[in-house]
């Protein structure tokens, strides 16, 4: 039986309406209680979006529709919102009163449909998945409700070089926006064509129509999204690459794109690979320039940096922030917690791919969804040195405590303002040593 | 409706006090309307996310300095919890608070197999953690959606615990079906409150409670000429202080909406007399409020020595502003009291209200009388106020009706309101401490920000011309109460 969790930092399956905001003019609908909606907005703030937050609509459920069900109610709101909200999409997501009660919101999502309405549903209920699991379901509601009605339009793997990309969970990756723009960048810089599918880069439902036109498709994430691609992968024999872990910083950013690049050449996609690697080498050259200068300060600098880190983030930035520093910064990870609460059958390969990041050392990782617990281990660890904590709001406290160096990266981000910023690339790399010796700096008065 | 403090659930406002949150009118139809023919409540056949009771009630537990708080259900119904431990850290500066400790939050993450077998096993063990863990006075265990429709027993639970632990450990029932009004959280959770840690009083001291949420200790300075000072619950308070707050010689409210329950469970089960005249925004009603202070504590002459001192101080400023800001324009949106306090700064200021969207009604509050409506006041003091729309944050209403009155200045209370004003190139304010409008300093204060507001008008200006907005233009051409009961797009079905 999991347990208690103190200090979230993810959400419940109908977090996963902001994978509906990420979608340009898509409107989430929620069959739910009173409170989801703000519940989800609270804890991802500055998310509001084209139509998240209070402009979402929303059934409230109420006694009556927990006696009665509330699938009548749905119908009215489905209805009147399409004469309210202007949109391309709409996505139902299902809370827990709506699923505890068993209504059956298919039927009603199919009447709609038939009427022509661009309308899909999902089943998020709270107590059932997080956001993270809900992030796929919601992604394969739009691909197999939707965008496979317009395969006539979109034959299966008809454009050899375009790639459908998952990675960032909107929202729930503080960075999202600049990751996906700047996966974007990288692999167009490969010669690929790429459907982005969430945030500004993303060219809407009429992008979502063409996922199946792709030839292979991309996921960044130790675990999440896999039911995406298996999905694809069923559907229209698209094959995926996988990359396990966020590719910050040169070391990871390289492997990816040749891993990338190798994929793509071998399904047949028609690039030039000798301008790819150009790309890559270009874009290596600039990140290299910087870490030269940054060598000098690294081992010059003699007021005090932190050598040694403690990462409380979702798996795949833990493994990313690792790689990364240990090789680019040389700041040693020690003891780091995935807090995102990885499914089980995961541990194993992520511990492996953790491990498999220096070949003197291993870097302690658990997986602990009850991040309090977590900062509980942490208070009692020491390790000789300056350290650095890069997770939550919540460690904000803890770093105080500690008398550490912080990095606010993770959601909840009440600390930190994130727009358009990428951490992912070559450019995120840097941007990490910017932000991190940034606040090392800020703190001599 | 008498109160109980022996039962484990209070009824929620719509049944308790026959509140709504649906009317379109203006001031006074609903003053009156509240007196004589009872109000009926409205529906919407188009409803957007609204709020719910848990996170209200949260608000009540968690910001008490050494209290835990559970929430049980799944990890979601916390997720936005954490902003309270945001507001403890930057506030507390505002009390003067020096040992800011990490808020206490947890969720019992009730999982698929919890609705099938039950919470309550998983609850209990979540208690005892949280007592190790967190070392608390007190727990505090908030209900949800979920742990409610499974029909845990969280009361047997939290007696259960209570006796185990040998601290008070109080259910709270908040489940968001439960109310239209979200702010029904902040009664179940003052009963709980009340039921756990409120004690009988041995004696009675020179404290006065103050039932608010973060604002500026203002009433330090107001109280020392009585010879008292205040006692802020819950936010801030302990354990034992809010357990002797039965010693008090008065009780005030910062706000109705907030303070209604808890202030006439102090009065009517532990005898502490509350204020029954609204909170002191405006002039008028400030005289008021010092006046029955005065009378409450005994020292009226000490009631008229500070309004005296006060106006002396305030008045030429006030009247300055007065000047600047006649007919200027303005629409409110705010939770029901604090809405209304708003409206009477603006109506002291002399500018003119073009509506408002107040997110319920209350025709009465716990303590039954009529001296605490403060719309009635507003009403009485400054004439009616048009366009007023009671909606429990039905964005599209507000769209609707803001993109119509296109005032001078948008005032709101709530988040998540104010993007709405600056999208329409409208200079819009939210104050986020509800002490800065009190009295004759309040009104100074507010007319300065209202001006400033209104004079750097830049940003909205320029946000106006590449503002998205999602509404149809059909939406925008209707009535605002469109889909409000009665109205033309209105389904009976529903």
């Amino acid at each position: 039986m999991p347990g208690i969790i103190e200090q979230e930092r993810y959400t419940c399956g109908i977090g996963a309406l902001q994978s509906v905001v990420a979608i340009p003019r898509a409107v989430p609908i929620l069959h739910s209680g009173p409170g989801c909606g703000t519940m989800i907005a609270g804890f991802f703030e500055r998310s509001t979006g084209y139509a998240g937050g209070n402009t979402s609509p929303c059934t409230n459920f109420s006694e009556r529709e927990v006696i009665f069900g509330g699938v009548e109610k749905l119908r009215g709101v489905i209805e009147n919102a399409s004469k309210i909200l202007d949109s391309d999409l709409q996505v139902i997501l299902t809370g827990c009163t709506s699923a505890i009660i068993g209504d059956d919101i298919e039927s009603a999502a199919n009447d709609f449909l038939e009427r022509g309405f661009p309308i899909v549903h999902a089943e998020t209920a709270g107590f059932k998945l997080s956001n993270f699991e809900a992030h796929s379901v919601i992604a394969n509601a739009v691909i197999d409700q939707y965008a496979d009605r317009f395969t006539d339009e979109n034959p299966p793997r008809s454009e050899k070089s375009l790639v459908n990309l998952f990675a960032s969970i909107p929202y729930q990756d503080l960075f999202w926006k600049g990751n996906l723009r700047e996966y974007k960048r990288l692999l167009e810089g490969l010669g690929l064509r790429v459907n982005v599918l969430f945030g500004p880069r993303s060219r809407g439902v009429a992008e979502w129509r063409s996922i199946p036109r792709a030839n292979f498709n991309i996921l960044v994430s130790p675990w999440y999204g896999w039911p995406i691609v298996k999905n694809l992968e069923e559907k229209y024999g698209q094959p995926f690459f996988h990359f396990r872990w966020m590719p910050i910083g040169a070391n990871e950013t390289t492997r990816f794109l040749r891993g990338a690049l190798a994929f793509a050449l071998a399904h047949g996609a028609d690039l030039d690979e000798e301008k790819a690697c150009e790309f890559i080498e270009k874009e290596e050259h600039e990140f290299y320039e910087e870490l030269d200068n940054l060598a000098t300060f690294l081992l010059e600098f003699r007021y005090g940096l932190p050598n040694h880190v403690h990462i409380l983030h979702d798996s795949g930035y833990v493994l990313g922030f690792s790689k990364f520093l240990l090789h680019e910064t040389g700041m040693v990870p020690k003891e780091s917690f995935a807090t995102e609460n990885t499914p089980e059958e995961y541990f194993d390969v992520i511990r492996a791919d953790m491990d498999s990041t220096s070949a003197k050392r291993s870097l302690p990782l658990f997986f602990e969804p009850d991040a309090g617990k977590a900062q509980d281990m942490l208070r009692s660890i020491t390790h000789k040195g300056r350290g650095l904590i890069i997770g939550s709001s919540w460690e904000k406290e803890l770093a105080k405590e500690k008398g550490f160096d912080y990095l606010p990266a993770s959601v909840p981000s009440s600390y930190r303002l994130a727009m358009t910023t990428n951490y992912i690339g070559y450019s995120g790399g840097l941007r990490v040593i910017e932000d991190i010796y940034g606040v090392v700096l800020g703190s001599y008065d | 409706m008498s109160i109980n403090l022996r039962a484990a659930e209070i009824p929620p406002r719509e049944r308790r006090l026959g509140s709504i949150t649906g009317f379109f009118g203006t001031a006074e139809e609903l003053v009156s309307e509240s007196r004589t023919c009872g109000l009926k409540d409205k529906s919407r056949s188009f409803s957007q996310c609204l709020g719910c009771s848990t996170s209200n009630a949260a608000c009540t537990t968690i910001l008490i300095q050494d209290a835990a708080t559970i929430s049980h259900g799944p990890v979601g119904c916390a997720s936005c919890l954490h902003d309270f431990a945001f507001t403890y850290r930057v506030d507390a500066q505002r009390r003067g608070l020096r040992d800011v400790t990490q808020r206490k939050i947890y969720s019992t993450n009730l999982t698929e197999r919890e609705t099938i077998y039950g919470g309550a096993e998983k609850l209990a063990n979540a208690v005892r953690e949280v007592y190790q863990r967190a070392k608390p006075n007190a727990i505090f265990i908030i209900t949800t959606c979920a742990s409610g429709i499974i029909g845990d027993d969280v009361e047997g639970c939290a007696k259960d615990m209570q006796e185990e632990l040998g601290i008070p450990i109080s259910a709270i029932f908040c489940e968001g079906f439960r109310s239209k009004m979200w702010t029904s959280g902040f009664d179940a959770g003052y009963h709980g409150i009340a039921r756990s840690l409120i004690k009988k009083p041995q004696i009675k001291r020179n404290i006065v409670n103050v039932i608010n949420f973060w604002g500026t200790d203002i009433f330090r300075q107001w109280l020392a000429p009585f010879g008292c000072e205040p006692n802020y619950i819950t936010p801030y308070s302990t354990v034992e202080a809010i357990s002797r707050s039965s010693e008090a010689r008065a009780t005030i409210q910062a706000c109705s909406t907030l303070g209604s329950y808890l202030g006439a469970v102090l009065e009517q089960e532990f005898g502490v007399p509350e204020i029954k005249t609204s909170p002191p925004y405006g002039i008028a009603q400030t005289e008021r409020w010092f006046r029955a202070l005065g009378e409450l504590l005994g020292n009226p002459e000490a009631a008229e020595r500070a309004i005296n001192e006060k106006k002396a101080e305030f008045m030429p400023k006030i009247e300055q502003f007065r000047r600047l800001l006649k007919g200027k324009t303005a629409y409110v949106t705010a939770g029901a009291s604090h809405g209304h306090s708003l409206l009477a700064v603006l109506g002291e200021l002399g500018m003119t209200p073009l509506g408002a969207a107040i997110f319920h009604h209350d025709p009465l509050y716990d303590n039954g009388s009529e001296e605490s409506d403060t719309l009635q006041h507003v009403v009485r003091d400054y004439g009616d106020v048009p366009n007023y729309n009671v909606c429990n944050k039905q964005e599209f209403e507000l769209v609707n009706a803001l993109n119509r009155v296109r005032p001078d200045i948008l005032l709101a209370r709530h988040g998540g309101m104010t993007r709405w004003g600056a999208k329409m190139g409208i200079p819009t304010l939210l104050i986020g401490d509800e002490h800065f409008g009190m009295g004759y300093e309040g009104l100074a204060n507010y007319g300065e920000t209202i001006l400033e507001t209104i004079e750097n008008d830049e940003f909205v200006k320029n946000l106006e011309k590449h503002a998205q907005n999602p509404y149809t233009k059909w939406w925008l051409e209707q009535k605002p109460s469109a889909f409000l009961e009665g109205g033309p797009c209105y389904a009976r079905d529903n």
